[in-house]
C-alpha cells in the first residue's frame, strides 16, 4: 500500500514489469520488492529445503528470502534479490524454487516432513547402497533443494572488468562515509565512495530523521551532488566493494541498471586500490528467532521503515512491532504518523518506554508463535499477565544490529564482542589501512557516525601527509542505542535462524548434542549460513543459540570465517574478457592469412596458431594431405612457417660463458658463423628445453628455442642471470617477433634459394649447420643450414614486415618445383622418422641420460643441473630410455600414451615397462612408427613387447629399435 | 627479381574511431632495444648524448630530442626510437634492432583513461602517470609497453603478433565506455 506523500520514489514516472507473468506497475526509484510490497503481495518466494512460503525480509542486498530469477537461457540470471533489483520498463521476474506456483508448490510436502529431515539427515540417510548416491539420492536432493538455476547456455551479455585507483577509498554512503568522503575530498585527497544502494544515503534515505535542520536524505542528496561536481572524487553507486586484499586492493562489483543493451555490460568488476580505506558499511539487523517467525509478513523493523521512508510503501494494513532495543520503537511512531494502524509494540525488556504515543506496548513480552501460511495472519504473545492474540498483516522485528564487519575479516581477522551493544565489532587494525566508523564500528546515532565519518578521513588524511580542511559536522539526533539481548523466544514449532537454509534453533541444538560443538563443524554439518546471504541475517544469532546450547559465552563461542565476496558476484563478472577467444591473446604469424586462405586448419601451439596441414582438391582426410606434405620434402621441397620458435638475441663480452653455463654442451668454442644443437637442463637435472643457437659474431649468439618453452627460456635466462651469475656481462632480449623465418626443406631447398638470393649458396661457404647475413631479394636476412626434417634444409629469416611476402614467394616457387607449404602434421611426421625431439619426450622427467645424450653433458666445465643430473637415481640403468619403436604387423597402427609390457608379462600396473610419447604413419617407411620410453631401452632394440592402450582399449605387438628411424648417418642434411 | 611487399602489423584492422576516440596505428620508424654493459653507462650516455641528444632514461621514463625518442623498456633496457642508432654505442651497449618486432598504436580522446583503465592494471590518471611517462604493463592478458605522448595521448606497444587482439580488446572497451555515454 502506497502512502501519499511519503518516499522517494518518483511518482510521475510508472514503470511496467511482471512477476510471474502477472502485470505490475512500479515507479522510477522502486525495487521489484518495494513495488510487489506496494501491491500487497506478500508471497515472494519458497524456502530452499521445506519449500515454505515466504516473503521479503529486509530492504538490502543481504535479503535472504526473497530471490528472484531474470532472463533466459543465455541471459537468465538466477538468486537477484528483489530488494536490490531495480525496476525497468518490460522487465519479467520469476519466482524461484516453486513448482507449479508460488502459491501452490508441491514439494511443500517437505514442510511436512520436518520431524524427520532436520540437520545431518542427509548424511544420516543416504549411505548406503554406496552406488545409489550418485545415481539417485543427489540427484534427486538437487532438484527438491535449491535456489535458482542457470540457463545452461554461455553467457550471452557483456560483463567487463576494471580498475581504479585512489587515496582514500570510502565503503558505504550513508551518514559516516557521506561525512569521511566529505571532509577527505575537500581536503584535496582522491576519493572513491563505494555504495551498493542506487541511492546513496544509506539509513538517512530509510530514516525519518533531520540532519542540519533539514530531511535526512536531502542532506544526503546535497552532499552527493557537492561530490559529484569536485574532480577529485568519483562517487560509485551501485557497486559493493566485495573483499578487502593486500596491499589496499578491494574486489568490487559496479551493477549496470535498466534493461540489457547492445554495448553495456551487466556488471563490471573493479580491482581498486586505495592508499587508505574507511570501511562505514554500517549496520545489518537481525532477527528473533521465535516460533514460525518466517511467514510472509514478517520483516525487520529497519525494513519496515525504509519501505516506509524511502519508497512511501507500507509494508501491511496492520502492523505490529517485536523488538528488544528503543530502535523498534521508531517503527511504531513512523508508521502510525503515516496514518497505518499499529496494534502494538511487543518488548523483551522488563524496562521498556511506555509512552508511545498511545500505542500499547507490551513490556518483557515476546511473540510466541505466529499464523497464516501463505501471508501472516495472527501473531500470539506473551506479556507477563497471559497470552494474547494480535492480527497483523505484518510484524516488524529487531533483534538489535550487527555491525557490517565483514570486511575487516577478509585478511583472516576476526572481530571483537562487545557486550553493550551485544554485537560483534571491527577488530583495529585488521586490514591494514583502514579505519572504521559510524555503525560498522558500532555506533549506531546519526550523529555518531558523522563525527566518526568526519574523524576517521582527519586521520587517514594525516598519514597521508594531507593537510585536513576543516569540515562541520551537521547537528542529528544523538539518541542512546538500548538493548537487552534476545536470540531465541522458546516454544513449540520451528524457530527459524538461516531463513535460506530453512536451519532452525532445533537444528543447532542437534548438532551440539551431536557433538558438532566448533561453529565451523556446526555450520557445515547444519548448513547454517551459507548460500547467497552467507548468514547475514542469521550468523551471529545462530552463535548466541549455539553458545547457549554448549554452555560457552558467545566470544568463546567465536565466528565462522568471513570470506569475500560480500554479496554475491557473477561469474561472468569475475571472467569478464576471458571468454570464448578472450581466454588468451591469439599469436598469429606472417604468414597466418595465407595459411587461412589454402584452408589450412589452425591449431594452438604457445599462444600461436599455426596451420595443421594445406588441403588439397581430392583429399578427404588430413592424413592424405600430411602423407603428400611428407612426400614433398622428401623428394623436392617443403616450405614451413617457423617463426614461432622462440629467438632469442644473446650479446656482450661474457656471452659465451653465459652459454656455456645454461646449455650441458659448449658454446664459446663455437665459430662465428655456425649453429650448434643445445641442451639445457633445469637445476634438479631434468631437460627443460632444446635448441639451436648460431654464433653471429664474436660477442653475440642467437639462441632458439622449442615453441612453447620461449617464455619459459626467457624466464629460465633471467633468473639465472640475476640470481645465479649477475657476474657475466651479457644482455639478451627476445626476438622472437622481430623475424620471420621459414624452413625450406627437402633435396630442393638449395635450388629453390638461390633463384632469390643475391648470391647461390655452396657446400663450401654453407655447410651443414652454417649461418650469416644474406640478401633475398634484395632486403637483409639471416640464412641458418640446419633441419629438423632429415633433409637438406635451410631456414631462411626476415624483418617481419616482410613474412607476408617472402612467404607467398616461397610457396610460389615450392609449387613450380613439385613441392609446397606443409604444416604441422607433417612437421611432425618428418621429425620422428628423423628421431628428433619435441616436449612430447622431453616432457618434465626425463633426464640427459634418458634421451641418450648424458654425452651432451661437458666434462669440461659446470652447467644448471650437471650435478643433480649425476645423482644415482638419475642415471640409473633401469630408467626408461628413449627407443624407437614399430608394429611387428606392418598394417597395425601404434598410439601416442599405450604403456608397453614384456611380451610374456600381464598387462598389469605392477609389470609397466615405459609409454609411447609419439606416433606417426610414416608414408616414407609406409608403416607405423614412434617413439617412447622403455626401461632399459638402449639395450633392448630387436626386442618385441606388447603396447597396451587401456585408453583405447587396443592392443599389439611392437618391435624396439634405435629412435632414429631415417637417415642415421646424416647423409641427406649434409648433402 | 622478386621485391617483397612490406606490411606493418595493423594492416587492414586499423584505424577505428568510436565515440570520439581514435586508435591508429603508429609508424615508429627504426626501433631499437639498447642495453648498456656493466660499468659502461657514463660512456654509453655521453655517446647517446652527442650522437642522439638523449640520455638513457630512468625507470618509467621516456626522453625526446627532435624526432629521436627514447623509452624506458625494462631492467636495463631502453627502446630508440626514430632513429638509426650511432655505430659507436654498439661498443658499449647490446643493440638489438625490434622495427618489426612491436605493433604501435595511439589511443587518443577524452576518455582513454577510462578505457585503458579496463584493461590496464596500471593508475594511468594524469596526475599520477604524466605526459612522458611510461611503463611496461599488461593490456589484458598481453605484455605492453605504455607511454603518455600527450594530455589526451597514449601510444602502446605489443608484440607485433598481438595485434589482432590488441586491436579487438581496445575497440571492445572504447565501444563499453562510448555506450554509456
Amino acid at each position: 500500500m502506497r502512502i501519499d506523500g511519503k518516499g522517494l520514489v518518483d511518482r510521475k514516472t510508472p514503470i511496467r514489469f511482471q512477476f510471474d507473468g502477472v502485470g505490475h506497475t512500479g515507479f522510477a526509484g522502486d525495487t521489484v520488492a518495494s513495488a510487489l510490497l506496494a501491491k500487497g503481495q506478500r508471497l515472494m518466494a519458497r524456502s530452499f529445503k521445506y519449500h515454505r512460503p515466504r516473503g521479503v525480509m529486509t530492504a538490502g542486498s543481504e535479503e535472504p528470502n526473497a530471490l528472484v530469477t531474470v532472463g533466459q537461457g543465455a541471459t537468465q540470471d538466477p538468486n537477484l534479490r528483489a530488494t536490490t533489483l531495480e525496476l525497468y520498463d518490460g522487465l519479467e521476474v520469476r519466482s524461484q524454487n516453486a513448482w507449479p506456483s508460488l502459491a501452490f508448490d508441491a514439494m511443500a510436502i517437505n514442510d511436512f516432513a520436518w520431524p524427520f529431515i532436520g540437520a545431518g539427515f542427509y548424511y544420516k540417510t543416504f549411505m548406503w547402497p554406496k552406488s545409489f548416491w550418485e545415481k539417485l539420492y543427489e540427484p534427486m536432493i538437487r532438484k527438491a533443494a535449491g535456489l535458482g538455476g542457470l540457463g545452461g547456455e554461455a553467457v550471452a551479455e557483456t560483463y567487463e572488468k576494471a580498475f581504479a585507483f585512489c587515496d582514500v577509498l570510502v565503503i558505504g554512503a550513508g551518514p559516516a562515509g557521506l561525512m569521511a568522503a566529505l571532509t577527505a575530498a575537500r581536503s584535496g585527497a582522491d576519493v572513491i565512495l563505494a555504495d551498493e544502494d542506487s541511492l546513496p544515503g544509506g539509513r538517512l534515505n530509510a530514516e525519518s530523521y533531520s540532519v542540519d535542520g533539514v530531511a535526512g536524505s536531502d542532506w544526503a542528496a546535497a552532499v552527493v551532488s557537492e561530490l559529484r561536481a569536485m574532480p577529485n572524487v568519483r562517487v560509485m553507486t551501485r557497486t559493493t566493494v566485495t573483499g578487502a586484499y593486500d596491499q589496499g586492493t578491494f574486489g568490487a562489483l559496479e551493477r549496470w541498471p535498466g534493461a540489457p543493451q547492445d554495448g553495456i555490460p551487466r556488471e563490471t568488476f573493479w580491482r581498486i586500490v586505495a592508499r587508505r580505506s574507511i570501511l562505514a558499511a554500517g549496520a545489518l539487523e537481525r532477527q528473533i528467532a521465535f516460533p514460525n517467525n518466517d511467514r510472509p509478513g514478517i520483516m525487520t523493523a529497519g525494513a519496515v521503515r525504509a519501505y516506509l521512508n524511502r519508497w512511501g510503501v507500507a509494508a501491511g494494513k496492520r502492523v505490529a512491532v517485536f523488538g528488544n532495543n528503543d530502535d523498534a520503537h521508531r517503527t511504531a511512531l513512523d508508521l502510525s504518523s503515516a496514518g497505518v494502524e499499529v496494534v502494538g509494540v511487543i518488548d523483551a525488556r522488563t524496562d521498556a518506554p511506555k509512552d508511545l504515543g498511545g500505542i500499547p506496548v507490551f513490556a518483557s513480552a515476546t511473540v510466541q508463535d505466529t499464523s497464516g501460511r501463505l501471508g501472516l495472519r495472527e501473531v500470539v504473545i506473551n506479556y507477563g499477565r497471559g497470552i494474547k492474540r494480535l492480527q497483523v498483516d505484518c510484524l516488524a522485528v529487531s533483534g538489535g544490529w550487527n555491525p557490517t564487519v565483514h570486511l575487516t575479516c577478509h585478511m583472516n581477522g576476526r572481530p571483537t564482542w562487545r557486550d553493550d551493544i551485544a554485537s560483534f565489532v571491527p577488530t583495529d587494525g585488521a586490514i591494514p589501512g583502514m579505519k572504521v566508523a559510524g555503525a560498522c564500528a558500532g555506533s549506531f546515532s546519526t550523529l555518531g557516525c558523522l563525527r566518526e565519518g568526519a574523524a576517521a578521513a582527519i586521520e587517514v588524511l594525516k598519514e597521508l601527509g594531507i593537510r585536513p580542511k576543516k569540515t562541520d559536522v551537521p547537528e542529528a539526533e544523538d539518541a542512546p542505542y538500548r538493548i537487552e539481548a534476545l536470540w531465541a523466544v522458546p516454544g513449540v514449532g520451528r524457530a527459524w535462524l538461516d531463513f535460506q537454509n530453512d536451519v532452525s534453533v532445533k537444528d543447532i541444538k542437534q548438532a551440539a548434542k551431536e557433538n558438532f560443538r566448533s561453529v565451523e563443524h556446526m555450520k557445515r554439518y547444519t548448513t547454517q549460513g551459507m548460500a547467497t546471504d552467507q548468514g547475514k541475517n542469521s550468523n551471529v544469532l545462530a552463535l548466541a543459540v549455539l553458545a547457549d546450547a554448549t554452555g560457552r559465552g558467545i566470544p568463546e563461542t567465536g565466528t565462522t570465517t568471513f570470506r569475500p565476496p560480500f554479496a554475491p558476484v557473477s561469474i561472468a563478472a569475475m571472467g569478464a574478457g576471458g571468454q570464448g577467444m578472450g581466454f588468451a591473446p591469439r599469436r598469429y604469424t606472417t604468414s597466418h592469412a595465407a595459411s587461412v586462405a589454402r584452408g589450412a586448419p589452425m591449431i594452438e601451439a604457445g599462444l600461436w596458431y599455426r596451420p595443421s596441414y594445406f588441403p588439397e582438391e581430392g583429399e578427404t582426410t588430413w592424413r592424405e594431405a600430411c602423407d603428400r606434405e611428407v612426400n614433398m620434402v622428401r623428394r623436392s621441397v617443403g616450405i614451413s612457417d617457423v617463426s614461432t620458435l622462440g629467438k632469442i638475441d644473446i650479446q656482450g663480452p661474457d656471452a659465451g660463458a653465459f652459454l656455456d653455463f645454461v646449455y650441458t654442451n659448449t658454446f664459446s668454442t663455437l665459430k662465428v658463423g655456425r649453429v650448434r644443437y643445445g641442451l639445457m637442463l633445469r637445476e634438479d637435472g631434468t631437460v627443460m628445453d632444446d635448441g639451436t643457437t648460431a654464433r653471429l659474431a664474436d660477442q653475440h649468439f642467437l639462441m632458439t628455442t622449442t615453441t612453447a618453452a620461449a617464455g619459459a627460456v626467457m624466464q629460465h635466462l633471467e633468473f639465472v642471470h640475476q640470481a645465479l651469475r649477475p657476474d657475466l656481462d651479457v644482455r639478451f632480449t627476445s626476438v622472437t617477433e622481430q623475424w620471420a623465418q621459414f624452413a625450406v626443406a627437402g633435396p630442393d631447398s638449395r635450388a629453390l634459394l638461390d633463384g632469390l638470393l643475391d648470391a647461390p649458396l655452396s657446400d663450401a661457404e654453407w655447410p651443414f649447420m652454417a649461418c650469416g647475413d644474406v640478401k633475398v631479394c634484395g632486403v637483409t636476412g639471416r640464412l641458418f643450414r640446419i633441419s629438423f626434417s632429415g633433409e637438406h634444409a635451410n631456414e631462411i629469416a626476415v624483418p617481419a614486415r616482410y613474412g607476408a611476402s617472402l612467404f607467398d614467394v616461397l610457396v610460389n616457387r615450392a609449387e613450380e618445383m613439385g613441392g609446397g607449404a606443409y604444416g604441422m602434421e607433417a612437421l611432425n611426421v618428418l621429425r620422428i622418422e628423423k628421431g628428433h625431439l619435441t616436449h612430447a619426450e622431453i616432457h618434465g622427467t626425463p633426464t640427459a641420460f634418458d634421451i641418450g645424450f648424458a654425452g651432451m653433458i661437458s666434462e669440461k666445465k659446470d652447467c644448471i643441473g650437471k650435478t643433480m643430473a649425476a645423482r644415482p637415481g638419475l642415471v640409473d640403468e633401469n630408467r626408461a630410455q628413449l627407443v624407437g619403436l614399430k608394429p611387428v604387423a606392418a598394417e597395425q597402427m601404434l598410439t601416442a600414451g599405450a604403456h608397453i609390457f614384456e611380451r610374456g608379462a600381464p598387462a598389469r600396473r605392477e609389470y609397466d615397462e615405459g609409454y609411447v610419447t609419439s606416433v606417426a604413419h610414416s608414408p616414407t617407411f609406409g608403416h607405423s612408427i614412434g617413439l617412447g620410453f622403455l626401461k632399459r631401452g638402449q639395450t633392448r632394440h630387436g626386442e618385441t613387447v606388447r603396447v597396451v592402450d587401456a585408453l583405447r582399449n587396443s592392443e599389439i605387438l611392437a618391435e624396439v629399435c634405435a629412435p632414429v628411424f631415417l637417415d642415421p648417418k646424416g647423409d641427406r642434411v649434409r648433402g | 627479381m622478386v621485391e617483397l611487399v612490406a606490411m606493418s602489423p595493423c594492416a587492414g584492422i586499423l584505424p577505428k574511431s568510436v565515440g570520439g576516440v581514435t586508435l591508429m596505428e603508429v609508424d615508429l620508424g627504426r626501433m631499437t632495444s639498447i642495453a648498456p654493459f656493466a660499468g659502461q653507462q657514463a660512456a654509453f650516455s655521453q655517446i647517446m648524448r652527442d650522437a642522439h641528444g638523449v640520455d638513457f632514461p630512468a625507470p618509467n621514463s621516456t626522453a625526446q630530442s627532435d624526432a629521436t625518442r627514447v623509452l624506458w623498456f625494462g631492467r636495463g633496457m631502453a627502446l630508440l626510437v626514430g632513429v638509426s642508432p650511432d655505430a659507436r654505442l654498439a661498443q658499449y651497449a647490446a643493440l638489438t634492432d625490434q622495427t618489426d618486432g612491436w605493433a604501435a598504436v595511439s589511443i587518443t580522446g577524452d576518455r582513454i583513461e577510462d578505457i585503458l583503465a579496463r584493461l590496464v592494471p596500471v593508475d594511468l590518471r594524469s596526475s599520477a602517470f604524466a605526459q612522458g611517462q611510461t611503463c611496461r604493463t599488461l593490456v589484458g592478458h598481453m605484455t605492453a609497453s605504455i607511454t603518455r605522448t600527450d594530455k589526451d595521448a597514449f601510444l602502446i606497444l605489443v608484440f607485433r603478433s598481438m595485434a589482432t587482439t590488441l586491436v579487438d580488446e581496445l575497440h571492445e572497451a572504447m565501444e563499453a565506455v562510448a555506450a554509456r555515454g
